[in-house]
């Protein structure tokens, strides 16, 4: 029955040629997909860095490279994935094109100064590169005092400096949601009515702009110890390293929840399209993102427990972790309400938002372990730590960024990609994630230190194990790049709702138009209004 | 935001002379010794000045309840930087690991 | 030369972006947006006030030495003098919603002449810093030898903290000249004075920080 479909006469890709229009346009849709060339470089960077600490880490011996290289090696890791991946990824790319569409308006309400924050961040990243290309950078991605202002030869300067700018693009992106948000909504599209992708881009938002400014200054105070000699956090001059972990944490913590919240706000999305349900507990799954948001700011001191911080104060933010926990559970269990009885669809998409749920939970399980102090005592700083942060941020967010992608693919490109390579890939990411990090668990437990590029013979095994795992890894993620580009120019062209999802951002044409929408919509309906059967569906 | 609600020069003049008045006794107030309480009384009065420039200056008086939300979060906020992070540096010197 | 008091009629369609509905919704983003602004300001400063006071908590007795070789006819002259730029910029505010052009660039033109007082006292006080060996680094300096390794502490957070506000004082001044500018030209309409209001919002904040400041760095243990 299919007839030939047509990429619509006019759209935001062909509204204008050239890289003057690109690269001076305000069109959120484009602005997105500037960000998405600029994340996905940073994270073949952060990935070859990746390459070289497991090629080092499959010999017991620490022979690829020195000890200093090593230290540059995981840092430069940390830093580009962090900075320049995680935090920009979804919300720049995916919420930048997204946000305006699935509320209905034309634009984000400051379009100049999206615009805006995609130059700061390439500058910031360019410092940081800098940085890279001139020696590196070996304190870790944490920056700890007094090594960082003090001791340590390598470019810290440059890199503080990059991070301090590419903060400024997060904070203007965050300020744009929450304006946009507020104030963009289409007529009839109340609170409530809003999808959850929304509930949980506008509370990463939150995030955003509360937290960043604190590491902002953080870095301005470490740039002032190097370069003028201050003694903020030198021990030698009455300063207190601990501050500096406080001050950096405040931000660092729960800077890991705008990598997780809008991953989140994709999952919802995807389960919900794909088991062709409204989600379930829909306000308790938009109140738990605001939670997390509140309660992610009142944890940061259990990266601390052992840094010589107050037992007491140790005390309170354990119990606080431990109720942080509660908001991200409440979005699993309903997510898998959603799935009970639900007419499930298992396209590519839903095998990401799958295998999110399985290792966020995993991930999730494995911080309350870390919470309880008695026992991130005996495991921090050890494997058991880079397990877990990969399990949430790898497993977790990356699986949500690339479900995500798939899923609005045809949205972004009017094309649908190789369903049966996207499969394939899906899974190699499923098995190569898995046999990368569950053995570091296991290596944590077991007491090998993380930051060391040299261990004990005995954890060889399970080292070896791990590094072939991320060459799978590699491979799975090279995949999905060369057919969504190839799918550019020969996919298959599909329609204005390829999948048959509800959402206003289904509603308009694939390609969208530049104003996204002919008519502004008006809103009467839920966010996930799903009949049982939906026109224009294509299996 | 506002209730495009223009506010009458007489107001501004008004706390204008209480933000003058405010740093005066301020200065005033620094030369004599009340031992800790000599923060106490200065940290109070930059917070009565800083509340008369948003509420009037700023027209936060006359705006919605969202600007309100907005004032207070933020320095709610600053307040959890400050009180959890006090909480470590009070209680340090509660208890030394044997 | 345009006239003194400034209504264009249908003039406003001009200023409003094509993503907006109307010229009030366009003004309640643009004002909303100034205020998310401020909160992350808030939080730049706060971090730089808890620094401040936990190294205070820690070194009361530097602290307020270093505290008394500050010039507090200065720093109260500065106060005086960005308490009334804040009066100033609120009459200007007042000027541009009732259409009156002269007066509002009368007022802008005040306020930058007090910010302008600001930063040049300021910059006297820094020379001050200078000479008196003062500033944190291999040349400091401190006459009580006993104080002197926190005392240095004291001068490190206030070069950063005054440093970034002076930092804050001058993007203050591009604004205004900004906003000056636009006042000149009749771009500024009784319809149009959200970007005064809003240029006013970052010059209050400014403001506002300096009244932390003010007591925290110079009046400490002034009584002694």
């Amino acid at each position: 029955m299919a007839h030939p479909v047509l990429l619509p006469p006019r759209h935001y890709l062909n509204d204008g040629y050239g890289v003057k229009s690109w690269l001076l346009t305000r069109d959120h849709k484009r602005i997105a997909l500037l960000y998405l060339a600029g994340v996905t470089f940073f994270f073949f960077i952060g990935g070859a860095f990746a390459v070289l600490i497991r090629l080092e880490l499959a010999t017991p011996a620490g022979d690829l490279v020195s000890d200093d290289t090593y230290n540059k090696l995981f840092t430069m890791h940390g830093v580009m994935m962090v900075f320049f991946f995680l935090i920009p990824g979804i919300p720049a790319v995916l919420g930048n094109f997204l946000v305006p569409l699935m509320i209905g308006a034309r634009d984000l309400a400051f379009p100049k100064v999206n615009l805006a924050s995609w130059y700061i961040f390439i500058i910031g990243a360019t410092f940081t590169m800098y940085s890279v290309v001139t020696g590196g950078l070996d304190t870790g991605w944490t920056f700890y005092t007094p090594f960082s202002t003090v001791s340590s030869t390598s470019a810290v300067v440059p890199a503080a400096i990059g991070i301090f700018i590419t903060g400024f693009s997060s904070i203007l992106t965050g300020l744009n949601f929450i304006v946009t948000i507020h104030k963009l909504r289409a007529p009839g599209l109340t609170w409530f009515r809003l999808p959850l992708f929304i509930w949980s881009h506008y509370a990463a938002s939150l995030i955003m702009v509360l937290g960043t400014p604190v590491i902002a200054i953080t870095i301005v105070m470490v740039a002032a110890d190097r370069i003028f000699s201050f003694g903020i956090f030198d021990p030698s001059r009455g300063g207190d390293p601990v501050l500096f972990q406080h001050l950096f944490w405040f931000y660092s913590h729960p800077a890991v929840y705008i990598m997780i919240l809008p991953a989140m706000g994709v999952i919802s999305e995807l389960i919900a399209a794909f088991c062709r349900k409204q989600v379930f507990g829909y306000t308790f799954v938009a109140f738990s993102s605001l939670g997390i948001a509140v309660l992610g700011f009142l944890v940061w001191g259990h990266h601390m427990f052992v840094a010589g911080q107050s037992v007491y104060a140790a005390l309170i933010f354990s119990v606080l972790s431990f109720l942080v926990a509660i908001p991200s559970a409440v979005k699993v269990f309903n997510w898998t309400a959603t799935m009970y009885k639900g007419s499930i669809a298992w396209e590519t998409p839903m095998l990401y938002a799958i295998g999110f749920i399985g290792l966020f939970t995993i991930g999730g399980l494995t911080g309350l372990f870390l919470a309880a102090v008695g026992l991130d005592v005996h495991v921090t700083d050890t494997y058991f730590i880079v397990a877990h942060f990969h399990y949430i941020m790898v497993g977790g967010t990356i699986m949500a960024y690339l479900g995500g992608l798939h899923y609005w693919w045809p949205k972004i490109s009017g094309r649908i990609y190789n369903e049966m390579l996207a499969k394939v890939s899906a899974a190699m990411i499923f098995f190569g994630f898995n046999l990368t990090f569950f053995p570091q668990f296991i290596l944590g437990y077991l007491g090998m230190p993380r930051r060391y590029h040299a261990y004990p013979p005995e954890f060889q095994v399970l080292n070896v194990l791990s590094s072939a795992g991320a060459s799978i890894l590699g491979v799975g993620y090279l995949i999905p790049m060369a057919y969504l580009a190839w799918s550019l120019r020969y996919g298959r062209i599909v329609g204005a709702n390829h999948w048959g999802a509800v959402g206003l951002e289904w509603t308009t044409t694939s390609p969208p138009p530049t104003e996204n929408f002919a008519e502004p919509p008006v809103v009467t309906w839920d966010a996930y209004d799903y009949p049982t059967q939906v026109e224009g569906h294509v299996a | 935001m506002t209730t495009d609600h223009i506010v009458p020069k007489s107001v501004y003049y008004l706390i204008f002379a209480a933000l003058m008045a405010g740093t005066a006794i301020t200065v005033a107030v620094a030369f004599v010794d009340l031992g800790a309480f000599n923060t106490v009384v200065a940290l109070t009065i930059a917070v009565v000045k800083a509340t008369l420039v948003v509420l009037f200056f700023m027209h936060v008086r006359y705006s919605t309840k969202l600007t309100w939300a907005v004032v207070a979060g933020s320095v709610f906020w600053l307040g959890i930087l400050l009180a959890l992070t006090f909480s470590d540096y009070l209680t340090r010197s509660w208890r030394t690991y044997g | 030369m345009l006239p003194d008091t400034m209504h264009a009629p249908g003039g406003h369609q001009a200023v409003l972006a094509h993503h907006f509905d109307d010229l009030e919704q366009q003004k309640d983003a643009a004002t909303f947006g100034m205020w998310v602004f401020l909160v992350t300001e808030v939080l730049f400063f706060g971090g730089l006030f808890c620094a401040y006071s936990i190294y205070r908590a820690w070194y009361p007795e530097a602290f307020a030495a270093a505290s008394h070789s500050l010039d507090i006819v200065l720093g109260a002259v500065n106060t005086a003098a960005l308490i009334t730029s804040s009066l100033t910029m609120a009459l200007a505010v007042h000027a541009s919603q009732t259409g009156q052009r002269r007066q509002l660039m009368i007022f802008l033109v005040l306020t930058m002449l007090l910010g302008t007082l600001f930063l040049g006292i300021k910059a006297v006080e820094y020379a001050q810093k200078f000479t008196e060996h003062h500033v944190p680094g291999p040349s400091f300096h401190f006459e009580d030898e006993t104080l002197s390794a926190h005392a240095q502490m004291f001068f490190s957070l206030y070069f950063v903290m005054t440093g970034l506000h002076a930092l804050h004082m001058v993007i203050g001044l591009g604004i205004m000249t900004w906003m000056l500018v636009w006042a000149w030209n009749g771009t500024i309409t009784a319809e149009y004075a959200s970007p005064i209001e809003i240029s006013g919002l970052y010059w209050h904040f400014v403001d506002i920080v300096w009244i932390f400041l003010f007591p925290l760095l110079y009046l400490i243990g002034r009584h002694a």
